[in-house]
C-alpha cells in the first residue's frame, strides 16, 4: 500500500498536493496538460523536491534519494542507453555493471523471453523498433523487482495496435506476475479502461483520491468532461 | 514541465577545478599587480605597444570578418566535389602551430617569396611581411577560416524555404535574409577574433620586429628575457590583462566557438550569384590557405630527415607535453562540464581573455624566488596550455554532458546508479567522441604553443616550436623547414589519433 | 645505424642523468652564432677537450645582450661556469650583478685599446659596420643612411650586442642629436631582430639592402664562399668598436676548469680559430698572422668606444630614445 500524506510540490508559482492511498494493481493518472501528472510521478520517484510523507507499507521513503527508493520508472523515451546492448541494458536492472556472469545472462534471457524479446540480447537499441525498445525497458523493470512502478506515458509514441499489446503485457507481467503497485500517466481514456483498476484525477493543484475505473468514467469529474470535450 | 534536480553528476570535482582555474588566473594577476612598478609610468614606446596591440587586433578581426563573408556565401550556395575537403581545410589553421604558419607565410609573402617574385616579374611594388602588415596577414590567415565556418553555420541555419520565398518574390536576398543573419553572427565572431589577436604572441614575436610592431605580449617577453626587468614586465602584464578584460566584458556570454563543423556538409539551394565569381572566391581562399602549407611540405621534406638530434629531443619533449596537457585539459573540462552552472560558465570563458604571457609572468614571479624557472618550464607549460585550451574543450564536452544528463539522468537515478557507476557506465562511454575531439584539440594546441615556454625555457626544456624558432633565428632555413614539417605532422597526427580514437566504437 | 627516434626518446627521458658521470662538465653560456656548426664552437670544443680531460658544453642563449638577462634570471643557481660573449657595453652592468669572479689571467693582448679589466677577458674584437651588396648605393655616414631610402635590418639593443653597439655608435657620434638621427633612421629599418644571425640571414635572403654587422663580415664571403659581392660601408663619423669578452662565474662548481678555459681562451689554439669562424679580429695576434682576405677589409679612419661605465650610464636614456623613435 502506497500512502501519500499532504505530499506537496512547489515550483515557482505552481503547487501540487496529494493525500491518498494506492494499492496493488494499475492506477491510471489523468488530467489536463500541465496539471502536474509527470510532476506527481517525479515526486514519488524523488526527482523533484517535495514536502509531506510518502510511505510504502508503513515505511517512510520520502527521505530517500531516488536511487534508494523502491521505485522503477519507465519514461516516454530514452529508456535505453544507446551505447549498451539490450542484454547490458536489461542487466542493469539486476546489477549495475556492464559485465554479467553466465547465470545473470540466463536470467536476462529468460526475462527477455517473457516480454517476447528472446534472441535480441546482443542488439543495440538503435537496431530495434519503438515497441521492441519498450519491451526491453519493461524487461529491465521486471528484473529490478521494485514494488512500485511508475509509467510516464511510456507507449504514447506507439501505434494503437502495438500500444494495446504493450498495455496488456505490462499489466500481465507487472501486476499479475509480480503484484506491483503501478501508476501510469496517460492521456487516453481507453488506456485506462483497458488495464487500470482505478483512476486518480490531477487538476487545480490537487491529486484526487483514486476512483474505480468504471465509476470514474461513469460519473466523470467536471475537469474530465472539459478535457474530453476539448479532445473532441 | 519543470525539470528535475537530479544530482547524479558529481559536482564537487567541478567546484575544485573552477577554484583552481580561478586561483591560477587571479593568483597570477595578484602576483603581477604586487610586483608592477608604477613609478616609472609608461614610456612613449609602451603607449605605442598598446596602440599597436589594439589596432592590429581590430584590423585583423575586421578583415577576417569582411573576407569571410564572400567565402562563406560562395561555400553556402555551391555544391561541388571537394567542398567538404575545403570545409575541413578551413578548420586546419586552428590546429596549425603558429610558428609553422608564419614560416609558410614568409615563404609565400616574404621579400623573396612566391608572391613578391611574381609581383617583381610584373614590375609591381613588393609587399613586406614584417611589421603591421605581416601581423595582420598572419592573423587573417588564422582567423578568416574560423569566421568563415561560423558564418557558414549561420547561413545553413536559415530555412531553405526562406530562400525559395525570396527567389519567388524576386526580393533582394541580401537585405531580407543575409543581413539579419550576419547581424547576429558577425559581432560575436568579431569579438572572438579580436580577443584571439589581442593575446597573440608568437606572430608578433616572429613578424613584429622593432618597437614599431611590438604588442604588449611581446613587450612583456622582452622586458623579462632581454632586460630582466621584473617590475616592468609585471606592469605590462597588468596592462595586457586590463585590455583583455575590457574586451572580454564586451564578449560576455560568448563561449568558445563551435569547432566540430558538424552539419556543414550540405549546401543551401539558392537562385542568385554568379558561379564563376563563387568559384574564383573559393579558389583564392583555398590558395591562401594551401600555398603556405604546401611550401612547408615542399621545403621541409629535404630537411626533415637530416634534423639535428636536439630537434628530435625537442620533438619528444613536445609530444609528452602535449599529451600531458591534453589529458589534464580533458579532465578539467570534464569536471567542469559535470558541474555546469554559472561558476563553470565564468571559468570556461575566463581563459579566453587570459594571455599565456600574463599568466606566465605571474607564475614566473611566484616561482622565481624559490626555484630556477627553467626547472619548472615543462610542468608550467603543461598547466598553462591545458587551462588556455579549456574554453574550446569545454565547448566540445559541456553540451554533450548536459544532453546525457537531460536524456538519461532520471533513468540512471531510478536504476540506483551511484555517481561513480553513472560516470563509468554511462557518461564516459557516451562522451568518447567529444572527449576525443577535445583532447585532440588540446594536444594540437599545446604541441604548437610558443608562449609561456619562451618565457621559461632554457636549453634542456626546449620544445619543438621553440627549437624551430631558434633554427629560424639562426637562419638554418632547411633545418627550420624540416622542423616545421615535423611539427605540422605531429600536431595533426595527435589531433587525428585522439579524434579517431574517440568514436571508434561509440554508438549513438 | 640505430633508430634516431628511439635514441632521442631515451635521451629526452633521461635528461636528469648525465651520460658519463665521471667526466667533469664545463658549461659555457654563449650566444647562438658562437655555438652554430659554422661558428667557433665546435673547433674550440674539440681543441679544449684535448687537454682538459673534461666535457666542454656550450649553451646558446640568444644573442650576447640576452646572455646577461639569462644569467640574472637564473641567478646564483645558474649551471653556467663561464659566460662568453658579453662586450664592453655590458661589462659594467654585468659586474653590478656580483655574479662574476676575477679571471686572474695575464695575456699579451693585441687590442687597439689598453685593457685592465680584472673580471672580464677579451677574446676578439672588431668594428661595427653596415654590410651591403657591392655596386649598390653605399652611404658614407649614418646621417647619409638616415636620409636615404635604403632598407636595412638592425638588431634589438636589449638582446643583441651589435644592436647595443649601434645604439652606442649613434650616441658617441651624435651626442644630443642622437634622438633626431634615430627619428630619421626609423623609416629605413625594415625590421628589428632579436639577434645578429636573424638579421644577417634576412639580409642574405634578400629581405633588406644592408644589415648591421662588422667590417670583418665581408671576409666570410671572400674566404668561405669566394664571393666578393658583400661590402662593408666606411662611415665618416668613424666606427664603433666592439671588444667581446668572457667572464668566470663566481659560483662555479668547476673553478679550476673555468680558470683553465680562460687561459686557453687567450692561447693560440683558441685565437687562431676566431678569424675564420667568428669573423672577428683575434684578441691576441695569432702566430700565423691573419688569414688572407682580412687585408682587403676597410679600416675605419676613426674608432669610437665609450668606456663601460659611460655605456652603462647612457644606456637607459639612449634606449628610451631608440624605442621612442622607432615606435612612431
Amino acid at each position: 500500500m502506497l500512502t501519500l500524506e499532504a505530499l506537496t510540490v512547489r515550483q515557482d508559482d505552481f503547487q501540487l498536493t496529494a493525500t491518498l492511498r494506492i494499492g496493488v494493481g494499475v492506477t491510471a493518472v489523468m488530467g489536463p496538460s500541465g496539471a502536474g501528472k509527470s510532476t506527481f510521478l517525479n515526486a514519488i520517484a524523488g526527482f523533484v523536491a517535495n514536502v509531506g510523507v510518502i510511505k510504502l507499507d508503513g515505511d517512510r521513503i520520502d527521505a530517500l534519494p531516488p536511487a534508494k527508493r523502491p521505485v522503477s520508472m519507465i519514461f516516454q523515451d530514452n529508456n535505453l542507453f544507446p551505447h549498451l546492448t539490450i542484454c547490458e541494458n536489461v542487466g542493469l536492472g539486476l546489477r549495475l555493471n556492464r559485465k554479467l556472469n553466465d547465470v545473470e545472462r540466463q536470467v536476462v534471457s529468460a526475462v527477455l523471453g517473457r516480454v517476447g524479446m528472446a534472441g535480441y540480447e546482443d542488439r543495440k537499441p538503435a537496431a530495434l523498433s519503438g515497441g521492441q525498445q519498450s519491451r526491453a525497458a519493461l524487461a529491465r523493470t521486471l528484473l529490478a523487482g521494485q514494488p512500485i512502478v511508475l509509467l510516464d506515458e511510456p507507449f504514447a509514441a506507439l501505434g494503437p495496435g502495438l500500444k494495446h499489446e504493450m498495455l496488456d503485457l505490462t499489466s500481465a507481467v507487472l501486476t499479475e506476475d509480480r503484484g506491483c503497485t503501478v501508476l501510469m500517466v496517460t492521456h487516453d481514456p481507453n488506456d485506462a479502461k483497458r488495464i487500470a483498476d482505478q483512476v486518480v484525477w490531477v487538476g487545480d493543484g490537487i491529486v484526487a483520491p483514486p476512483v474505480a475505473t468504471a465509476d470514474f468514467f461513469g460519473n466523470p469529474p467536471e475537469g474530465l468532461r472539459d478535457y474530453l470535450g476539448k479532445m473532441g | 514541465m519543470a525539470h528535475s534536480p537530479v544530482a547524479i553528476n558529481p559536482r564537487w570535482p567541478g567546484g575544485i577545478v573552477a577554484g583552481l582555474v580561478l586561483a591560477l588566473m587571479l593568483g597570477t594577476l595578484c602576483a603581477v599587480a604586487v610586483r608592477a612598478e608604477f613609478q616609472t609610468g609608461l614610456a612613449v614606446a609602451d603607449w605605442a605597444a598598446i596602440r599597436f596591440t589594439v589596432a592590429q587586433a581590430f584590423v585583423s578581426a575586421a578583415l577576417s570578418c569582411l573576407l569571410a563573408i564572400p567565402v562563406a556565401r560562395a561555400l553556402a550556395r555551391r555544391q561541388f566535389r571537394g567542398r567538404s575537403a575545403i570545409i575541413t581545410l578551413l578548420g586546419a589553421p586552428f590546429l596549425l602551430p603558429v610558428i609553422v604558419a608564419v614560416l609558410g607565410l614568409i615563404m609565400v609573402f616574404g621579400r623573396n617569396g612566391v608572391l613578391n617574385n611574381a609581383l617583381g616579374y610584373f614590375g609591381l611594388q613588393e609587399v613586406s611581411i614584417y611589421g603591421f602588415h605581416g601581423v595582420v596577414l598572419a592573423h587573417v590567415f588564422f582567423n578568416m577560416p574560423l569566421v568563415t565556418r561560423l558564418i557558414l553555420q549561420g547561413w545553413l541555419s536559415v530555412p531553405s524555404e526562406r530562400f525559395r520565398l525570396a527567389a519567388s518574390l524576386g526580393a533582394p536576398i541580401g537585405r531580407l535574409i543575409e543581413w539579419p543573419m550576419l547581424r547576429g553572427v558577425l559581432p560575436p565572431a568579431f569579438l572572438v577574433v579580436f580577443l584571439i589577436c589581442l593575446t597573440s604572441f608568437a606572430v608578433a614575436l616572429t613578424l613584429g620586429g622593432g618597437p614599431k610592431a611590438t604588442t604588449v605580449e611581446l613587450a612583456i617577453y622582452q622586458a623579462l628575457r632581454f632586460d630582466f626587468d621584473l617590475g616592468r614586465a609585471a606592469l605590462l602584464a597588468l596592462i595586457q590583462f586590463g585590455i583583455c578584460a575590457i574586451a572580454a566584458l564586451f564578449a560576455w556570454g560568448i563561449t568558445g566557438p563551435e569547432l566540430t563543423g558538424a552539419g556543414l556538409d550540405r549546401a543551401v539551394q539558392r537562385w542568385d550569384g554568379g558561379v564563376k565569381r563563387d568559384a574564383l572566391i573559393i579558389g583564392l581562399a583555398a590558395m591562401f590557405l594551401l600555398l603556405p602549407l604546401g611550401m612547408i611540405v615542399l621545403r621541409g621534406l629535404a630537411g626533415m630527415f637530416s634534423l639535428p638530434p636536439e630537434v628530435w629531443q625537442a620533438a619528444v619533449r613536445s609530444v609528452i607535453v602535449a599529451l600531458c596537457s591534453a589529458m589534464l585539459c580533458t579532465l578539467l573540462a570534464l569536471a567542469l562540464a559535470l558541474r555546469a552552472g554559472r561558476l563553470v560558465a565564468i571559468t570556461g570563458v575566463l581563459p579566453l581573455a587570459a594571455s599565456s604571457l600574463v599568466v606566465g609572468t605571474g607564475l614566473f614571479l611566484l616561482v622565481y624566488p624559490f626555484v630556477s624557472p627553467a626547472k619548472l618550464a615543462l610542468p608550467i607549460t603543461v598547466l598553462v596550455n591545458a587551462v588556455l585550451a579549456l574554453p574550446f574543450v569545454l565547448r566540445s564536452i559541456g553540451p554533450a554532458v548536459a544532453k546525457i544528463e537531460a536524456d538519461f539522468g532520471r533513468l540512471g537515478a531510478s536504476l540506483g546508479m551511484t555517481q561513480w557507476t553513472w560516470l563509468r557506465l554511462i557518461v564516459l562511454p557516451r562522451l568518447r567522441a567529444p572527449i576525443g575531439f577535445g583532447a585532440g584539440l588540446a594536444a594540437a594546441l599545446s604541441m604548437g604553443d610558443l608562449g609561456v615556454i619562451a618565457l621559461f625555457a632554457g636549453d634542456a626544456q626546449e620544445t619543438l616550436p621553440l627549437a624551430m624558432y631558434r633554427l629560424m633565428g639562426a637562419y638554418k632555413t632547411e633545418a627550420a623547414s624540416g622542423a616545421a614539417l615535423l611539427l605540422l605532422t605531429l600536431s595533426f597526427a595527435l589531433f587525428w589519433i585522439c579524434d579517431r580514437g574517440g568514436p571508434a566504437d561509440a554508438d549513438t | 645505424m640505430q633508430n634516431p627516434i628511439i635514441l632521442t626518446a631515451a635521451a629526452a627521458l633521461s635528461m636528469a642523468t648525465p651520460a658519463i658521470a665521471e667526466t667533469p662538465v664545463l658549461t659555457v653560456l654563449t650566444y647562438d652564432s658562437f655555438t652554430s656548426e659554422w661558428g667557433p664552437g665546435p673547433a674550440v670544443e674539440a681543441a679544449f677537450e684535448e687537454t682538459c680531460g673534461c666535457d666542454l658544453q656550450f649553451v646558446g642563449a640568444g644573442d650576447g645582450a640576452a646572455l646577461l638577462a639569462r644569467l640574472q634570471l637564473e641567478g646564483p643557481s645558474t649551471q653556467a661556469d663561464v659566460v662568453l660573449g658579453l662586450d664592453t657595453n655590458l661589462t659594467a652592468a654585468a659586474r653590478e650583478t656580483g655574479l662574476f669572479a676575477p679571471h686572474g689571467v695575464t695575456a699579451d693582448l693585441a687590442l687597439p685599446i689598453a685593457w685592465d679589466d680584472a673580471d672580464f677577458l677579451p677574446f676578439d674584437w672588431g668594428y661595427f659596420a653596415f654590410v651591403g651588396n657591392k655596386g649598390a648605393e653605399a652611404p658614407t655616414s649614418l646621417r647619409a643612411l638616415a636620409d636615404s631610402d635604403i632598407k636595412i635590418v638592425i638588431q634589438d639593443p636589449r638582446s643583441s650586442t651589435p644592436g647595443l653597439g649601434l645604439l652606442m655608435w649613434v650616441q658617441a657620434g651624435y651626442g644630443d642629436a642622437a634622438p633626431a638621427l634615430w627619428a630619421d633612421l626609423a623609416d629605413n629599418i625594415i625590421t628589428v631582430t632579436p639577434g645578429w644571425s636573424e638579421a644577417y640571414g634576412l639580409f642574405l635572403e634578400g629581405e633588406a639592402d644592408a644589415v648591421l654587422s662588422y667590417t670583418t663580415s665581408p671576409a666570410y664571403h671572400l674566404i668561405a664562399e669566394e664571393d666578393d659581392s658583400k661590402v662593408a660601408w666606411a662611415f665618416d663619423e668613424g666606427h664603433y668598436m666592439q671588444v667581446e669578452v668572457a667572464g668566470k662565474v663566481a659560483g662555479t662548481d668547476q673553478p679550476e676548469l673555468a680558470a683553465a678555459f680562460m687561459e686557453f681562451m687567450v692561447s693560440d689554439a683558441f685565437q687562431s680559430i676566431i678569424p675564420t669562424t667568428n669573423w672577428m679580429y683575434p684578441a691576441v695576434a695569432p702566430v700565423e698572422g691573419l688569414p688572407k682576405g682580412f687585408d682587403v677589409l676597410i679600416t675605419p679612419n676613426k674608432a669610437l668606444l665609450l668606456s663601460s661605465d659611460e655605456a652603462l650610464a647612457v644606456r637607459p636614456a639612449a634606449l628610451e630614445a631608440w624605442r621612442t623613435a622607432l615606435s612612431q
